[in-house]
């Protein structure tokens, strides 16, 4: 198999949660949730196990019995333990709520792949309810540092900061954000900062992001019309503070310096319908992942705004001859714009995750349950390295 | 028959020679044998009796010829000797009178000798006193000299006094020594300083013309008064004239310009009051050339006479010469520069004639200057000013052009505007293509009659259109490339912008921006290539290649076209797709009743389509498209086959590999690609990022069994009056069916309604 092409997998079950299990430091982890309101199917949480040298895909299914997945995000401290944002379902009315689950470490591989429903089933730690506000959970987002244990949740119009014990059994409320303004916004999507001490929270409704500073539970910043219409999701960028992506229903991608918020640095307008997911690369962060529901997934070049503007060896080699700045010159021509487009999904990509193990790898999910795991080209790959 | 013998040999001897037989009688070979042979055989004997007669006929006849020749030379002969003889005896008789008259000579010439040596005395001493006598006459002169020179200058004769004085200078230099000469001269010398003194009075009065000014600079000079002083003077003196000139043109400036001109005293008469109006342009020209520079060329052609052409000093000429130069440089500079302000002032649009005339006259008269002072170059500095203020002339028309255009846009605003506000009952739409209409040609006779005052500028009876220096770049660089082409480029620009702030804040109006666009496509097929044939026709451009072809320019506005008509598409399918989406996403899709109606949403996404379906079919033509179903008139009964993918099957992984299935077979389907300029293929684009919109939404909202069923109506009732809008009916099949099946996948209680039911109520909305 040539070494660049794509591996595929299917999930039974139409799909939108994914992530990189974040904690995992030598395999290469995603965890995937699925959507089904049959009554009959439970729902699972798939973690697929990526073997790089053989390009083989192994999968442990869990069990979510709570209902529909629509968001999952794993921890950063501890790789058994996840969160989940679950539709719960009754006859007459449907709910979104959060919890924190646990994943079983002993069980058999094996009876996962015969018989989905004889898997074994995700152990709930705590949900994440609160009596202040029990509207639909947006998502969960873990403590950046990825050394504290606290948790965010976003509803509606609260941002909620939990506490969770070490062992995860309990989450307490330590402090919430309420968000008031006219015509009762309600909240899309959130990501937490993870420079100033992981102090800032950044949201987004309908056509604006916010910027909130969970200390003094105050708007920092307002980025009004930062897309024609509704923003559909953020990215910090993880390696150079106050670099920030947004993506939207006006199919663009967005990048904004969030101390000077009246117009965006740099505008991508690649895909040809809604972009739902933007992701930066932790290691290379010029390589940035935006997903649509045109059912493609681009990979953007964003060097000029990176940490790494002049390609990587401009500190490193200094001292070195003329010559060989020049030569790093020639590198850095490498151009913003795309890098490559991947069409192997044939439905709405709604998400999409860089592995926290391998720079170059990423996996992205189709609405069909198609799971794609894919490289940065090697040609990119060497200009960045080289 | 001599004659004959010898006419024969000389003219054709040769051909005598060569020709003649034995048997020819005169010929040279004659063989008097031969030829008797021949006779006697050939002849009979009458013939041969007759032909001997005629012989000697023949032969006394000659005989008788040579006779009277002999004697004729022999007579000749005899007179000629008489003659010589006669000749020997006349020479003798003169020689002898030959030498009587030497001797005469002779007795002559010692007369003559004697007679002069006796004279010599006499003629000496005549000679002296003659001398005398003159020298006499010049004292007298000398002595009369300072009384002359003043009488002279009483009478202001200053020409005669120093004729008189140059006279006397040289002798009275020579006999400085001599007391009574040296006190003439003393005399002499005060009267002349008066003189001087006078002469320069003259010369510095403002009053004295430029006649008498070169009058006492010629004497001036002869009164050996330094040559480059005079100069100065004579120049400074010049420019203060020509100062003034200057002043009151920049005084025309200001005015022009509506600066108050400071009233330099109370004492203003009604005639300054009248002098406060600013001249146009002709006669400001008119009078800069009638003043200024006709003075100035009197100074330089007196200048001339004056000074160079009579140093006799090579150097002295050069630095004069260089001084007329600089002086000459340094004040048209300045009178280049009020005609410059001056003409940049024109910027009325009203005729160009006026202005061109005056351009015309300016150039002229430079031309005229050019020639009487050739270490000069005004003409190309006049050609920069005409070529400059036709550039800004050129320049002028371009804003006026995009002023025209922004003022049509405004129209077309308000026009759009005005009807929506009485109601969208489709009034809007109708007088699209009229509204275009008149947009387009009032653009295109604006061009045209910019280019008909432009081309006042080549007419035949100018000048300095005739200049291919000035002719080239202003018919090619200025009009084609600075005004028509730029004036395209800037349409296209203005397209662009509207697309931008379409796409950022969705101000423009999308019936504006379909009206923009079906202007770019006119402009693109049809009146670019004219306006530049009109242009290069008009302005007689041959050369057209190095300009910007008219492909180029197709280009850019296609583009802007294209732009243009996908951003309408995008706004318009974004005002359904908002509509759509509020209406999914405000609904609680679990606990809904029994559809009993196509919800109104539907019913006002169909009526928008059918508006935008009128709006550009008025702009754009029907288009192509693609295999239409004979029977998609009876829509409502057809394709069951798809249909029944709808009714549920339990297993969701049939269900989902059915759709896969589905979808390896389709297409896809490029949402906001590029659409064509059609009708069918707007319509399409919109049609397909309203229903992706409605797709996507369904699938983040959980429904119930009635929730699906209300879908699946809404979605019959699109499918029955969407089709005839698109070019390919399945497109719009394929995404419903998306919609219905995403509707199913997420619902809690799936059960689809009956076809006949849906039929009958989306008959019934």
């Amino acid at each position: 198999m040539e070494d660049d092409a794509p591996v595929i997998y299917g999930l039974e079950f139409q799909a939108r949660a994914l992530t990189a299990q974040v904690a995992e430091s030598d395999a290469i982890h995603f965890l995937v949730g699925t959507q089904s309101l049959s009554l009959k199917c439970e729902n699972q949480v798939h973690q697929i196990d990526f073997d790089d040298e053989n390009n083989i895909i192994n999968k442990n299914v869990f069990l979510h019995r709570e209902g529909e997945i629509w968001s999952i995000s794993a921890s950063p401290c501890d790789k058994q333990i996840l969160a989940t944002v679950y539709n719960k379902t009754s006859q007459s009315k449907a709910e979104m709520q959060a919890a924190v689950w646990k994943m079983p470490t002993n069980f058999d591989s094996t009876i996962s792949d015969d018989n989905a429903a004889n898997a074994p089933t995700l152990e709930l730690l705590t949900k994440l309810e609160s009596e202040e506000d029990n509207s639909d959970v947006k998502c969960v987002l873990w403590h950046p540092s990825g050394e504290n244990t606290d948790i965010i949740s976003l509803t509606d119009n609260h941002i909620m900061q939990w506490d969770l014990e070490a062992s995860g059994g309990t989450a307490k409320l330590s402090s919430s954000i309420v968000f008031e303004a006219k015509g009762k916004p309600k909240f899309t999507c959130a990501q937490w900062n993870p420079h100033h001490n992981c102090t800032q929270v950044v949201t987004a409704n309908d056509t604006s992001i916010r910027g909130w500073d969970l200390r003094t539970k105050q708007q920092v910043y307002i980025i009004e019309n930062a897309h024609g219409q509704l923003v559909r999701d953020l990215d910090f960028n993880p390696n150079k503070q106050y670099y920030l992506a947004s993506c939207g229903d006006d199919c663009k991608t967005r990048f904004w310096d969030i101390r000077h918020t009246d117009k965006p640095l740099v505008v991508l307008s690649d895909h040809s319908h809604w972009v739902w997911n933007v992701r930066y690369n932790h290691f290379h962060d010029q390589l940035v992942l935006t997903s649509s529901s045109d059912s493609r997934v681009i990979l953007n070049n964003a060097m000029s705004i990176s940490s790494e503007p002049f390609g990587h060896q401009m500190d490193d080699d200094d001292e070195e001859d003329a010559e060989n700045e020049e030569d790093v010159k020639e590198r850095s021509t490498m151009k913003d714009g795309v890098i490559s487009v991947y069409e192997e999904h044939e439905d709405s990509v709604y998400a999409v995750a860089w592995s926290t193990v391998d720079p170059w790898l990423f996996a992205s999910l189709s609405y069909d349950g198609r799971l794609v795991i894919n490289r940065v080209p090697r040609a990119t790959k060497y200009q960045i390295l080289l | 028959m001599l004659k004959m013998y010898y006419g024969i040999s000389q003219d054709a001897a040769d051909v005598a020679e060569l020709t003649s037989t034995p048997c020819d009688l005169n010929g040279v070979n004659f063989e008097p044998d031969t030829y008797l042979g021949k006779l006697l055989k050939e002849r009979s004997l009458t013939e041969l009796m007759d032909k001997e007669s005629e012989m000697v006929r023949d032969i006394k006849a000659l005989d008788s010829d040579m006779q009277t020749l002999v004697y004729e030379n022999y007579n000749k002969f005899i007179s000629a000797t008489d003659t010589i003889r006669k000749m020997k005896n006349d020479f003798k008789k003169m020689e002898d009178e030959m030498d009587h008259l030497s001797t005469n000579m002779a007795a002559i010439t010692e007369f003559s000798g004697r007679i002069s040596t006796t004279l010599q005395d006499r003629r000496q001493q005549i000679t002296k006193l003659s001398g005398v006598h003159t020298l006499l006459k010049k004292l007298q002169f000398l002595f009369e000299l300072p009384t002359r020179l003043k009488k002279c200058i009483d009478m202001e004769a200053y020409s005669q006094a120093v004729r008189y004085y140059t006279k006397a200078r040289k002798v009275l230099l020579q006999y400085e020594h001599i007391a009574s000469f040296q006190r003439i001269q003393y005399d002499c010398n005060v009267i002349v300083q008066q003189l001087r003194g006078k002469l320069r009075e003259q010369f510095h009065d403002k009053e004295s013309g430029t006649k008498q000014l070169a009058e006492c600079v010629d004497l001036l000079l002869q009164l050996d008064e330094p040559a480059e002083d005079l100069c100065e003077e004579f120049l400074s003196h010049a420019r203060q004239k020509l100062d003034i000139d200057l002043a009151e043109l920049e005084k025309q400036v200001r005015l022009q310009s509506g600066e108050q001109v400071l009233p330099s005293g109370d004492a203003q008469s009604a005639t300054d009051a009248y002098l406060q109006t600013p001249m146009d342009v002709l006669e400001f020209v008119d009078c800069g050339c009638n003043n200024f520079l006709s003075n100035m060329c009197l100074v330089i052609a007196s200048y001339n006479d004056m000074f160079l052409n009579r140093l006799q000093q090579e150097d002295l000429d050069v630095i004069a010469m260089s001084k007329l130069v600089q002086f000459v440089n340094a004040l048209t500079e300045k009178y280049f520069h009020f005609v410059q302000q001056r003409i940049q002032q024109e910027t009325e649009t009203g005729d160009n004639t006026i202005l061109v005339r005056a351009l015309d006259r300016f150039h002229r008269r430079l031309q005229a200057m050019n020639k009487l002072l050739p270490g000069t170059d005004f003409s190309s500095a006049g050609t920069d000013i005409v070529s400059k203020a036709a550039r800004d002339r050129v320049n002028h028309y371009l804003q006026t052009l995009k002023q025209h255009f922004s003022d049509c846009l405004t129209d077309i605003r308000q026009h759009l505007a005005a009807p929506r506000l009485l109601g969208k009952d489709g009034n809007s739409s109708c007088n699209l293509a009229e509204l275009l209409h008149t947009f387009s040609s009032s653009l295109l006779d604006q061009v045209k009659s910019v280019l008909a005052n432009l081309q006042a500028f080549i007419a035949s009876d100018i000048t300095f259109a005739m200049k291919p220096y000035f002719r080239g770049q202003f018919c090619s660089q200025d009009v084609r490339e600075g005004l028509v082409v730029a004036f395209i480029r800037h349409i296209a620009v203005v397209a662009d912008e509207f697309c931008e702030t379409a796409r950022e804040k969705g101000i423009a109006a999308p019936a504006l921006l379909l009206i923009m666009s079906r202007l770019c496509v006119n402009l693109e097929e049809s009146t670019i290539s004219y306006v530049l044939t009109l242009v290069d026709e008009q302005f007689m451009i041959d050369d057209t290649t190095r300009g910007t072809m008219s492909s180029q320019l197709c280009g850019e506005l296609k583009d802007a076209a294209q732009k243009l008509l996908n951003c309408y598409v995008r706004v318009q399918g974004l005002m359904i797709s908002q509509m759509l989406r509020k209406s999914v996403e405000t609904r609680d899709w679990l606990n809904t009743i029994e559809p009993r109606n196509v919800r109104a949403v539907m019913k006002r996404v169909v009526e928008d389509v059918t508006c935008i379906d009128g709006e550009v079919g008025r702009l754009y033509e029907e288009g192509v498209r693609r295999d239409r179903s004979s029977d998609s008139t009876k829509r409502s009964t057809s394709r069951p086959a798809t249909r029944s993918n709808w009714s549920f099957t339990p297993s969701t992984i049939d269900n989902s590999l059915m759709s896969n299935i589905q979808k390896l077979f389709s297409e896809r389907i490029e949402i906001f690609s590029t659409v064509e300029f059609s009708k069918v293929s707007v319509l399409t684009g919109i049609i397909k990022i309203s229903l992706k919109t409605f797709l996507e939404c369904v699938r983040l909202r959980t429904f119930g069994r009635y929730g699906l069923q209300q879908i699946q109506v809404d979605a019959h009732y699109l499918q029955l009056y969407l089709w005839r809008f698109v070019s390919d009916e399945n497109l719009v099949h394929f995404l419903l069916d998306e919609i219905v099946g995403s509707a199913l996948h997420r619902c809690l209680d799936p059960v689809t309604m009956e076809n006949s039911v849906i039929d009958l109520i989306c008959e019934r909305g």
